[in-house]
């Protein structure tokens, strides 16, 4: 066995190694401010993984093309350092703890999704090194009265929040007490997750709704008929599903099959599991949370409005940004605003400007609280509707009107 | 147990929950058999089981993309899968098929991992599915419903398994694997090419997988990471019914995916994995116990 343990090691350094040939010799120029950054370019995130590196890369890029930073009196470009923590938690962990200690790097950029962010703070922490997170919304990240974190996105228990308060509203609308509603809840079993929970079950006991089913799924999810022969049992009136990009394709596909009837089916991770693409009409009327919308009117200088965002991220990567993109855009800004008016490359300094933000860009607004999570921006929610992802809620930002409640199979096939 | 409550008072969720565990446990069973297969005649116990499905999935999504129906992926997967296992016999597998289960265990680990990544690579790690356009029969008023592609996949399962029965014990090369998995040896000294017998196993085995993976990817949903599932499936239904048990592995298999959906339903979905685990764990020290008494018996 010990043999065994030390061929692994050996591997392991090799693996290093070899990750670090392909980063290139870093070796700063004294005029490029360095942001570090782990990001999942292989293993299972690797797809949210490239969405968050090319949001990165395509702010720097707008940045630098605009003449760069002025921090101080002197002018800066951006560049940053990339690891590949092949999607694993402690890969992330040991790799920040590289950038900081051996490269050198003063200001860290975050890695994509909740686990992986979860490990990275404590390193970003015990350094003392700011970190601009664009990717992870588990609420336990700004329990643990961390210093160093700043987050540009709306925390997890915020998604589906706004599915309750339109169940309640559609439920007062046609004379009916919110409180004789009942709720269902298929979550995968992950912080993410179970934070959406938390935040429909609060906002569900607000309204005095009864949760009836709260089916926690398990990571290798691959059916869900267990839990859909339950909601047709027990027929609520929300159900919630929450599974990264599983959860929608398989809860619809198999809602269909079971003929499982509900009146209001919120989702998450709609668009990048290009739900309404892949499932066709059997995705129509479906509720998906989102942190943000190409149409939604948030202009800033550097991209101008969340459309020309968009438009740019299209021309530049051959495919529509996902939100996953855009926050990722928006963290770097926010880093380039705290920079110049921090007026200093001291990492003390850049966290305390970061702490003080308060500013607008295309992703919305953006201002920390003392935990670090920004609270000025609001979730957005879409229902698919003729295969197009429309934004109903929040009412102010709605274009579209909302389908509720949802047809039945028969009804939708009968037409 | 308020989900017990509703078993005993609609009688009709039961039977759904037996019908929908039992079309599943028909996919397991089939890769199950796979795997018993190479075990049995080969001595390995394939740890990449579950990424060959994956694999047969997206060999279905790519046919299915390019426009074709999806069900010619079946056969499609089948025989790509069947080049698969062939080269992969070749390169790596007949290096430890004589060796230590511990060797076949790591090298199959490692291949499964490998494929894994190689699949995230060349299909990204996007959720996928095909949409075969079968519909669902509605029964007892709408309450019982099987979903046709399903059942397509359940007859589908046991077509297979008779073909490969058939094969096994009829043709010419079917009988020399038969004869290689009882004695390798002397099935060499009569003649017998146990290099090729070995190559042709695995890659049955492989395209066994690859059309189950093609009902999967028409059934549920496709992505790099489903493996695991599969492979802990079938090696759980082999332990229990024994190599070279064909009905075995059907009951067993059909039993795992009723008795899981259940465990899903009534315990909740967060303990249904935990429940195939630990009914795992308490099979292999139930066979454990049997084992020993029989030796006592020998002694």
């Amino acid at each position: 066995m010990t043999v065994l343990l030390r061929h692994l090691a050996i591997g392991l350094g090799a693996t290093v190694a070899l990750a670090s040939t392909w980063t290139g010799a870093v070796s700063a120029a004294d005029d490029t401010i360095q942001l570090g950054a782990a990001v999942s370019i292989t293993g299972k995130y690797s797809t949210n993984g490239k969405n968050t590196k090319d949001g990165y890369d395509l702010a720097v890029k707008v940045i630098n093309d605009k003449g760069g930073l002025k921090v101080g009196d002197k002018a800066y470009k951006l560049e940053v350092v990339y690891y590949d923590d092949e999607s694993t938690p402690a890969r992330a962990a040991q790799l920040t703890e590289r950038l900081i200690s051996q490269d050198g790097v003063d200001f860290m950029l975050g890695p994509y999704g909740s686990g992986l962010t979860v490990a990275v703070a404590p390193i970003t922490e015990k350094f003392k090194v700011p970190m601009v997170e664009a990717n992870g919304a588990a609420r336990e990240l700004f329990t643990q009265g961390y210093q160093y974190i700043f987050a540009v996105l709306s925390t997890s228990d915020y998604y589906l929040r706004d599915a309750i308060k339109l169940a309640a509203e559609q439920a007062e609308a046609a004379g009916k007490d919110p409180s004789e509603l009942s709720v269902a809840i298929a979550i995968e079993n992950d912080p993410f997750s179970l934070d959406v929970r938390d935040g429909v079950i609060e906002d569900a006991e607000k309204y005095g709704m009864q949760v009836v089913i709260d089916d926690k799924l398990p990571p290798e999810l691959n059916d869900m008929s267990a839990t859909l022969t339950k909601v047709k049992a027990l027929k609520p009136d929300v159900l919630v599903v929450s599974a990264h990009e599983k959860g929608g394709p398989l809860a619809i596909r198999q809602m269909q099959e079971m003929r499982v009837d509900v009146p209001m089916l919120a989702l998450t991770h709609c668009d990048s599991a290009k739900l309404a693409e892949q499932m066709g009409e059997a995705a129509e009327y479906a509720l998906c949370a989102s942190q943000w919308d190409a149409s939604l009117s948030y202009e800033d200088e550097y991209f101008g409005s969340a459309a020309d965002y968009a438009k740019l991220f299209e021309e530049t990567y051959d495919y529509a940004p996902p939100y996953q993109a855009a926050e990722s855009s928006a963290g770097v800004l926010v880093y380039a605003d705290a920079l110049q008016r921090a007026g200093s490359l001291e990492p003390e300094a850049v966290r305390d400007a970061l702490a003080a933000t308060d500013m607008m860009t295309f992703y919305g607004p953006v201002d920390f609280d003392e935990t670090g999570k920004n609270t000025k921006k609001p979730m957005v929610l879409y229902q698919i509707q003729d295969g197009q992802y429309k934004v109903v809620a929040p009412t102010q930002w709605a274009s579209t009107k909302l389908v509720h409640p949802m047809p039945t199979w028969e009804e939708r096939e009968g037409s | 147990m308020s989900n017990l409550q509703i078993l005993f008072q609609a009688p009709v969720f039961s039977l759904q929950l037996l019908v929908d565990g039992i079309l599943v446990g028909a996919l397991f069973a089939l890769v199950a058999y796979g795997m018993a297969l190479i075990w049995g005649v080969m001595g390995i116990i394939n740890v990449a089981q579950g990424e060959l499905v994956m694999l047969g999935g997206y060999v279905t999504l790519m046919l299915y993309h390019a426009g074709w129906s999806p069900f010619l992926g079946i056969p499609a997967a089948a025989i790509v899968l069947y080049l698969v296992g062939w080269a992969l016999y070749r390169t790596v597998i007949w290096r430890i098929v004589d060796r230590d289960l511990f060797i076949s265990l790591l090298a199959t680990f490692g291949l499964s991992i490998l494929i894994q990544q190689l699949a995230n690579q060349a299909f990204g790690a996007n959720v996928e599915t095909a949409r075969s356009g079968l519909g669902t029969i509605s029964l007892l008023g709408g309450d019982l419903t099987v979903s046709e592609i399903k059942l397509v996949a359940f007859v589908a399962a046991f077509v297979v398994a008779g073909a490969l029965m058939a094969f096994l014990r009829y043709s010419r090369l079917g009988q020399a694997i038969r004869a290689t998995a009882q004695n390798a040896r002397a099935a060499r000294v009569l003649g017998v090419d146990t290099q090729r017998v070995y190559a042709t196993t695995f890659a049955l085995n492989a395209a066994i997988c690859g059309a189950a993976g093609a009902l999967v990817a028409m059934t549920w949903i496709v992505h790099p990471y489903l493996g695991l599932t599969y492979t802990v499936r079938s090696f759980m239904i082999v332990v229990v019914a024994g190599l070279g048990n064909l009905v075995g592995v059907i009951v067993a298999g059909l039993g795992l995916g009723a008795a899981e959906t259940f465990a899903g339903f009534i315990l909740g979905a967060e303990a249904q994995a935990a429940f195939v685990f630990s009914l795992l764990v308490a099979i292999l020290v139930l066979r454990s116990l049997l084992l020993h008494r029989q030796r006592k018996v020998l002694r």
